[in-house]
């Protein structure tokens, strides 16, 4: 398929941040009039990327090409001048405002006197949004209206603004079916006044509905660049999680938990439109990883089991004893621990000394009257400093000071020092250095050998091959499959994945063969 | 090379971190130069009786804002626990006082339940409260004064003017104050989940921590507290007045808190920053009276020494 001429051409582009080189010389080129879809993992560098063109970051090194004039964008005003208008999944608009003020926000038309001229805006308004097929009360506020016309409203002002290409970040992430089909007949629209979208999605389907080429991005390296033709889902799948060279092997052979306990079992959880009637069971002793791809709801199930969310239907049992979780105390009170995917807005308490850190859930049991034993605490902390090999000058170290594997441990202490028997871990070793993920995969060894059951979530599907009894595989809030001991195979689970909606039977045959 | 710098870097944290002595320890050699009488008993005393409603205000405020709320009924609090004390008087100045804390704890129960558990802002709830409750002291007494007389009144006055070998009464609820607050926020499991609650909200639920909970015992704290700097108050002044007492003490505290070092965004409670915060904006006053200058400039001043102050302190990472 012949490709329009080029719009869009960033060359080169390398972009660091403290520590972390996010971008390593991506190209990405986006042709007049293309729905390009630009997909990665977490970390792989999209939004990064994104931001370096809308103007929100500037990059180190690199050109970027729009429109046949080199672009150096400052701010996102710039970028926009420029013709690169961006909906963002948090709408960047002002809700109580009307939805015509809120199209001309900024750049609003006056008439001779000075005043603004809102005949004009409204009627104007009108025009772009029935252009879109879109028929509303363009006085009534934005807020009236629900999130998928607040974000026809984004794109129209896009329009308006003579935007040449259009960046959607996860737009359909909050829509429902409906939704998005009245937001893809907006992108063909746009298609077809030759505006180029760039269109950033997790649900494969709809990349392969709408888009006509995709990038995708790996560790902040291009891992591929195809028309949509050319490629499937699998092989989409491998350029995104890909497999990693292996440097550590699968310590375990075959399974030998047939026999032992259940731990826990929850049965068809739903959850809105995220848990689809899904359960797991797990064993005691036993490493169960989740995997799936971004926004199948492994890290939302896990929330449901901790009671950090509570499920719409469903069941969960512990040692056999039907529970309803009100709040993560009461899950902790029976012997679980969650060490979260994002440590720093769910996990660390960032101004807490470490001491403070590891010891939070553990207080009640060394205090007496509310007061803690200063000395027990001490003594708690130093066990673990030494046993897990944390790295930090003193106890009394804020931990935002911690490096990232550090900050791991301490998180991981926090539950240990309660003698749990359940810990929950989400992305367990992401951006942690390949030293302290050894250690850590090595401590979840030791833990499930002492008898202490491990829920894993990972985005690396090479780590949970190396550490799990058994991997159920999920994909949008369903479980698709389940492999056992020595089946954990990366390209089973990726073929497991895209065969997405397939027959439950067929795919768990297919697996096991 | 790398050494110099690290050398810079931590004088200037330490810098930071006692800023706030250091700012007391000028106001101090200013006035030894500038001040006629200044280091005398007089001044010690003074100091005392008029710190006692700051810090103790400013304590429950402490823990409020370390939580990442604001506790801005205090002063009406202040007023009412005043006029409830005067009012019950003649079934014993015990009785009265104990009610008195009763009421002013009731008025924290609402701020907590409203900011723990049902979300609203703090500062919307406890403005509501500051208007509601200094209303309800009015109509208590029809918006009149009440001076203190019958019975009990000179025992209650006691609690106004008394003094221990020379030092004013008020030392002891301020010594008491500070001391328990400190003990609560460093020593017991409160302490923590206070701290825990305002510098990461997500990370102390998910850590299996109460909010709800934390949230009303430091609203109600801070209540009592307020309930007990009205009591001795209006015992120091002879009368109770719902119009006048306790006004615009929130905003004494809230100063104190922040020239003190406390990060208003919640997190971080440094009680002897909020004492010496108060010491702080108390010595402004002082100077400017002992030195008769009008009362206006010592405003002035303040408002310049808690920008100081808090630039001085500001958290360039955060």
């Amino acid at each position: 398929m012949a490709r329009n001429k080029i719009l869009l051409e960033m060359r080169g582009i390398v972009k660091n941040f403290p520590g972390v080189r996010a971008l390593k010389g991506v190209d990405f080129f986006v042709a007049e009039g293309e729905v390009h879809a630009l997909m990665g993992e977490n970390g792989a560098g999209k939004s990064t990327l994104i931001k370096t063109l809308t103007g929100i970051y500037q990059r180190d090194e690199g050109s970027i090409t729009f429109d046949g004039k080199e672009l150096n964008p400052k701010t996102a005003l710039e970028a926009q001048n420029a013709g690169i208008s961006t909906i963002y999944q948090e709408l960047n608009l002002v809700p109580f405002q009307t939805v015509y003020e809120n199209m001309y926000l900024g750049r609003e038309p006056r008439t001779k006197t000075g005043v603004i001229d809102r005949k004009a805006m409204i009627t104007g308004c009108e025009q772009v949004l029935a252009d879109l097929g879109i028929h509303i009360n363009v006085t009534a506020p934005l807020s009236a209206y629900g999130t998928a016309i607040q974000q026809m409203v984004a794109i129209g002002r896009a329009i308006s603004v003579n935007a040449k290409l259009v960046i959607m970040d996860e737009p359909t992430s909050s829509l429902d079916t409906k939704e998005v089909r009245v937001l893809f007949d907006i992108i063909k629209k746009l298609k077809a006044k030759n505006i180029a979208v760039i269109f950033i999605s997790h649900r494969l389907d709809e990349i392969f509905e709408i888009c006509e080429h995709v990038t995708i991005l790996k560790d902040g390296t291009l891992s591929g660049e195809v028309d949509i033709g050319e490629i499937d889902q699998l092989r989409l799948i491998n350029l995104m999680i890909g497999k990693e060279a292996k440097q550590l092997e699968r310590t375990k052979k075959g399974y030998t938990l047939e026999n032992a306990e259940t731990l826990v079992e929850m049965k068809d959880i739903r959850q809105g439109t995220r848990l689809n009637g899904l359960g797991i069971t797990i064993k005691k002793g036993e490493v169960l990883g989740l995997a799936g791809l971004l926004g199948s709801g492994r890290t939302e199930l896990s929330k449901v089991l901790f009671g950090a969310t509570q499920p719409d239907e469903g069941e969960i049992f512990w040692m056999g004893q039907e529970q309803k979780f009100k709040n993560p105390k009461d899950a902790i009170g029976l012997g679980m621990g969650f060490c979260t995917e994002d440590r720093k807005v769910e996990g660390i308490i960032p101004h807490l000394s470490v001491r403070e850190n590891m010891t939070i859930a553990l207080l009640p049991q060394i205090s007496k009257m509310g007061v803690v034993s200063a000395s027990k605490q001490r003594q708690i902390v130093d066990e673990y400093i030494k046993r897990l090999a944390i790295k930090t000058p003193t106890q009394n170290q804020p931990i935002r000071n911690l490096s990232g594997g550090n900050q791991q441990k301490v998180l991981l202490a926090r539950w240990l020092c309660m003698n749990p028997k359940l810990v929950i871990m989400d992305e367990p070793t992401r951006g942690i250095d390949v030293g302290a993920k050894a250690e850590i995969e090595a401590l979840i060894q030791e833990l499930a050998s002492q008898g202490i059951s491990i829920l894993m979530i990972s985005s690396e599907i090479a780590e949970l091959e190396r550490n799990c009894d058994r991997v159920v595989v999920m994909r949008e809030g369903r479980k698709l499959g389940e492999l056992i001991g020595d089946d954990i195979h990366q390209d089973k689970v990726m073929e497991i994945i895209a065969s997405g909606g397939g027959e439950l039977e067929n795919i768990g045959g297919a697996a096991n063969e | 090379m790398s050494n110099t710098v690290r050398t810079k870097a931590d004088t200037v944290a330490t810098l930071k971190k006692y800023s706030a002595v250091i700012l007391l320890l000028v106001f101090l050699v200013i006035n030894a130069v500038i001040t006629p009488n200044f280091f005398s008993m007089g001044t010690v005393r003074n100091i005392i009786i008029q710190s006692c409603t700051i810090i103790l205000t400013g304590m429950g405020m402490t823990m409020v804002i370390s939580t990442g709320g604001i506790d801005i009924s205090v002063g009406a609090v202040m007023a009412l626990a005043g006029i409830v004390t005067v009012k019950l008087l003649p079934y014993g100045v015990l009785t009265a006082c104990i009610a008195a804390i009763f009421v002013g704890a009731l008025s924290g129960a609402i701020a907590g339940f409203m900011v723990g558990k049902l979300r609203v802002q703090a500062m919307v709830v406890t403005l509501a409260l500051m208007i509601g409750v200094r209303g309800v002291a009015q109509i208590l007494n029809d918006a009149k004064i009440i001076y203190i007389s019958g019975d009990n009144a000179d025992s209650f006055k006691m609690l106004g003017s008394a003094s221990l070998g020379g030092i004013p009464i008020q030392i002891i609820p301020i010594v008491l104050a500070v001391a328990i607050v400190w003990f609560v926020l460093e020593k017991t499991i409160l302490g923590r989940h206070i701290q825990a609650v305002g510098d990461n909200p997500s990370s102390a639920q998910l850590a299996g921590i109460n909010s709800t909970r934390t949230l009303m015992i430091v609203y109600i704290s801070s209540a009592v507290l307020a309930a007990i700097a009205g009591i001795f108050a209006t015992a120091k002044i002879g009368a109770a007045d719902g119009n006048s007492l306790g006004l615009l003490s929130e905003l004494d505290a809230i100063a104190a808190v922040a020239v003190g070092g406390t990060c208003m965004s919640g997190g971080r409670a440094k009680i002897f920053g909020t004492v010496i915060g108060a010491l702080i904006m108390l010595l402004i006053t002082i100077t400017v009276n002992m030195n008769n200058i009008t009362y206006e400039y010592a405003q002035v001043l303040k408002a310049f020494i808690i920008i100081f102050a808090v630039y001085i302190q500001r958290d360039k990472a955060a």
